[in-house]
């Protein structure tokens, strides 16, 4: 497993490193002189042209990158923000338990209303459940984060008055955020579950646990789901950061000073450097989430995790087939 | 002998889209206790449908036992509520499916696959007394028990299919029913498993059906033989009735398909034509539309079983014609 | 004999006639069965007829404004009512809804056109080419959709074309991981061998026998992925990246209309709506064109 592990990290490096590509190619083609823009307007030409020399911004292309990486590397600088003038990477440090928060919660809210709901639409296919929960998750999965933001505030903020509709002092305040992000992630993650568990449903080895006289109840939640569950792991990942980039949208119609708030912020601005770094942040993060998703994935599903274990087992196996007079299997 | 098993008059019926289909037909037979019964058909003829309703299994809710009676020690399965037969299935009667691949949870190991039947029906013991029973059935049928920790995809299909019989033998049952056990295996293989259910069948006293289409191996295992066609019972009898004295244009149809080391024939003889659309079965004989030896009768009036010799019957106009003659 | 013969014939032909019909009119058939699908289609003609005749339809211009007459409620004149600078509201979603396809269409059509022929080239070839384009897949993949649509269109800009390249640098991957399954489904089987052997060119042996594999699973893509584009098109103009004022957008509309929300409601309830409705039918035809093309997935 660790094998595997270090395996995924490497192979993550060269990715990382193109997204940093990606983001600083952006950063170059934006418009502006970012020296004017952190000095203003008004300032002197030799101030702007001083300030070019120490930003490195004379620079050719390819050099300007390595100063870049070298920067992220080894002093984790990121650049400065052109309205705070504060490191980028300080700013955005700052909101990111808050983004993570968000995004964490809206994940919870998507699992706990998907998965139950796919398990009880599969198992009892066809029925009004099924085609109600189905109907449910296209309108989910149908509307944009933004607007069901704005209409759990009409309901519940403006008419009933229930819930706060900004701000971020206590959970009461995170409640309409995590259910605006985590509903359209639940319709996916319905879908995802129902379709899973029709499929387990229907094989062989379900059919031979109740041949052994096992309840209903343990052969849907402990043989079929386990194995349901599975592929639906790979779909909350990626869901995740689907929601780092929906809480975007989420922070701003709640007022919540996360990443996603600055970044929309700094784009009115046109500061740069933090929408870039923002990105660059929320892109690592997101990779991590994945990998991580992945070695849960090998974790659960013993197929996987013999592959990984390495050649091991499955020599002993040989030998002992051998034995047996029997061909192993790989 | 005492009778462990008495189907009367089966029906089964799938509701398709093509309209209901009638997998299983008034299908009757019994079977003696410590005794083996050969259920030998094409696929589709009706015998799969026929084992998942004596555990009552049959996959719902387009699947139906529209009616007949399946007496297992005198009592009538198909009155019993879902409580009672959850005992009966993996304890009193239990099942070998065809494919070992797919008939093993791969998320489990095999180990707790097979503690999980002993537990289900055995009250009394503890954890470790199972798991001690379920190592002892792992070594039973030749895995050793070290790998009770290991998972379904780490075996090959000749050992999954070990791990299954373990399954199905764990809590002794009176009934085995076994259905196509050896088709998805390799020959050699086929040799040790039949091989191996032979020996614990002897051992345990357990009765079993063995579903097949591979009259070889009938003719090792089986005690009575019952040939399917289109979900009906067309020819019943013991070995030697259904291999020396066979009388159904069917069953003669299957062995004149098979080679025969004996015989020196140059091609081998196929039935011509399909088995009829379980949706759409033809009126009087459903074989006659393929019969070599149909009369005009045959696809007017469905014939019945008739015994030809004590114990020996078939559903056949002219085989029941002649044997008329006969008396 | 000769019966027997005419017999045979009969058969034969019987299943060529069923073999005729190609894959698509099969699929034809399926989806016509499947009432929702057809809804959803329908919607959609009615959507799409709409912002082609934008002009015809509106009553008023999309920026049309008489402050006078702000924050109408609908009523016979306006059927939408009229946003803060008195502007038919109805007007501006017919305009807008020619923006959003717009978007949807051309955005996806690029991110489906460039993810294609990235995705053959790395199925065909193979190797270091497959190696490095995936690569690249990897990399834009592992930024999320929208970030990376926001960080596109901050760097070059708002405006409308801008926008579109942005959703469709991120939708490329998709595209050309699933021309590539497919590819390399294909790409072993013997008749890929003969078409070589008979002296086919590259070019030739992927436009006749390899594409036409492709296009059921690019198709279903295609429609579902106009889905995601006019979401973060909606989006991106929601946090002011994309198109500018004054012109019509679903997304700007709503972002507008957010602060009048508690008196004036229909200012943004109904654009969300018209999104929604969009969205909806889109996923609707979607879902039954993937269940019609491949019934083995359902």
């Amino acid at each position: 497993m660790l094998k595997y592990t270090l395996k995924r990290l490497l192979m993550m490096i060269p990715v990382l490193l193109g997204v940093s590509f990606v983001v600083f190619l952006l950063m170059y083609i934006s418009p502006g002189d970012p020296a004017k823009m952190i000095l203003g307007e008004m300032a002197e030409k030799g101030e702007i042209e001083a300030l070019r020399e120490t930003l490195g911004l004379n620079a050719g292309f390819w050099e300007r990158y390595f100063n870049y990486m070298k920067d992220i590397l080894l002093y984790g600088d990121l650049g400065i923000s052109y309205v705070t003038r504060e490191p980028v990477i300080s700013e955005v440090m700052e909101r990111f338990p808050v983004t993570l928060r968000l995004a964490s919660s809206g994940v919870l809210v998507s699992l706990c209303i998907g998965v139950p709901c796919g398990i009880i639409a599969a198992t009892k296919q066809y029925s009004v459940f099924d085609h109600v929960a189905t109907l449910l998750s296209l309108l989910g999965n149908a509307m944009p984060a933004f607007w069901m933001g704005i209409l759990l505030i009409l309901i519940f903020s403006v008419h009933l008055g229930w819930l706060p509709s900004s701000g971020y002092t206590s959970i009461e305040y995170m409640i309409l955020p995590a259910l605006t992000l985590g509903t359209s992630s639940a319709a996916v993650i319905m879908r995802m579950t129902r379709s899973s568990m029709l499929e387990v449903i229907h094989q062989d080895y379900i059919r031979t646990a109740r041949s052994k006289g096992q309840k209903e109840s343990i052969v849907i939640y402990f043989h079929a789901l386990k194995n349901a569950l599975i592929p639906v792991i790979t779909a909350v990942g990626l869901q995740f950061g689907m929601l780092l980039g929906g809480s975007i949208l989420t922070e701003t119609i709640f007022s919540i000073p996360g990443i996603g708030k600055l970044m929309v912020d700094s784009i009115k601005t046109r500061n740069y450097p933090i929408v870039q770094g923002g990105v660059l942040i929320l892109a690592v993060v997101f990779s991590f989430i994945n990998l991580g998703v992945d070695l849960l994935y090998a974790f659960v599903d013993p197929r996987i995790k013999s592959q990984y274990k390495g050649a091991k087992k499955s020599s002993e196996v040989k030998e002992e087939d051998a034995e047996n007079g029997e061909e192993g299997e790989d | 002998m005492e009778k462990i098993l008495d189907i009367e008059n089966l029906n089964v019926e799938f509701k398709s889209d093509r309209g209901i289909v009638k997998a299983v037909n008034n299908v009757s037979f019994q079977l003696n206790k410590g005794e083996t019964i050969g259920l030998v058909g094409e696929t589709g003829a009706g015998k799969t449908t026929t084992a998942l309703s004596i555990m009552n299994l049959v996959p719902g809710p387009h699947g139906k036992i529209k009616s007949g009676e399946i007496k297992f020690e005198g009592e009538d399965l198909l009155k019993k509520n879902e409580k009672e037969m959850r005992k009966i299935r993996g304890g009193k009667i239990s099942m070998i499916f065809q494919d070992p691949m797919t008939s093993l949870n791969p998320v489990v190991t095999v180990g707790d696959q097979i503690a999980e039947v002993i537990k289900l029906h055995s009250e009394k013991k503890s954890r470790s007394e199972i798991k001690t029973k379920a190592k002892q059935m792992l070594e039973l049928v030749g895995i050793p028990s070290s790998r009770y920790d290991d998972y379904p995809h780490q075996f090959s299909g000749g050992m999954k299919q070990r791990v299954v019989i373990a399954i199905a033998l764990a809590c002794n049952p009176e009934l085995l029913i076994a259905d196509e056990p050896t088709t998805a295996l390799d020959v050699t293989i086929q040799a040790q498993v039949l091989e191996l259910m032979a020996k614990l069948k002897k051992e345990l006293k357990t009765s079993m059906i063995l579903i097949t289409h591979d009259l070889g191996v009938v003719a090792g295992e089986c005690d009575h033989v019952a040939i399917m066609y289109a979900g009906e019972i067309v020819e019943y009898g013991n070995l030697k009735d259904i291999y020396k004295e066979t009388k159904h244009p069917y069953t003669i149809g299957l062995f004149r398909s098979i080679p025969n080391i004996d015989k020196k024939d140059d091609r081998l003889v196929p039935i011509p034509g399909l088995m009829p659309d379980p949706a759409n079965l033809p009126e009087g004989c459903y074989f006659a539309p393929r019969c070599s030896m149909k009369m005009p009768e045959c696809e007017k009036n469905h014939p019945q079983p008739v015994e030809i010799t004590p114990g020996h019957y078939c559903r056949c106009l002219k085989v029941q014609k002649e044997a008329e003659k006969n008396e | 004999m000769d019966e027997k013969n005419m017999q045979i014939n009969q058969e034969i032909e019987d299943i060529s006639m069923y073999k005729k019909q190609s894959q698509f009119i099969q699929a034809w058939h399926r989806i016509r069965k499947n009432k929702v699908a057809i809804l959803g289609m329908l919607i959609l003609i009615v959507l799409i007829l709409g912002a082609v005749f934008a002009d015809q339809l509106a009553p008023y211009g999309y920026d049309d404004q008489d402050v006078m007459r702000r924050f109408t409620f609908p009523c016979r004149e306006f059927p939408f009512g009229t946003d803060n600078l008195g502007r038919c509201i109805y007007s501006r979603i017919l305009y807008g809804a020619r923006v959003s396809l717009l978007i949807g269409f051309v955005a996806t059509g690029m991110g489906a056109v460039g993810g294609t022929i990235l995705g053959a080239l790395a199925g065909y070839y193979g190797n270091k080419a497959d190696n490095a384009i995936m690569r690249f897949c990897d990399i834009i993949q592992a930024i999320p959709s929208l970030l990376l649509a926001i960080a596109v269109a901050a760097a070059l800009g708002s405006g409308l074309f801008n926008m579109m390249l942005a959703i469709s640098i991120a939708a490329i991957p998709r595209y050309a991981r699933t021309v590539r399954a497919s590819i390399l489904t294909v790409k072993d089987q013997e008749f890929i061998e003969a078409a070589h052997a008979i002296g086919a060119s590259d070019a030739r042996i992927i436009m006749k026998h390899i594409f036409p594999n492709c296009l059921a699973p690019i198709i279903v893509q295609v429609t579902l992925g106009v889905a995601g584009s006019i979401i973060n098109a909606a989006s991106l103009s929601f946090i002011g990246l994309g198109v500018q004022a004054p012109m019509a957008e679903w997304g700007s509309m709503l972002s507008a209309g957010r602060q009048y929300i508690r008196d004036y409601w229909f200012v943004v309830m109904i654009p969300g709506l018209a999104i929604m409705t969009t969205i909806l039918s889109l996923n609707l035809f979607g879902d039954g064109l993937r269940d019609a093309l491949d019934p083995k997935l359902k």
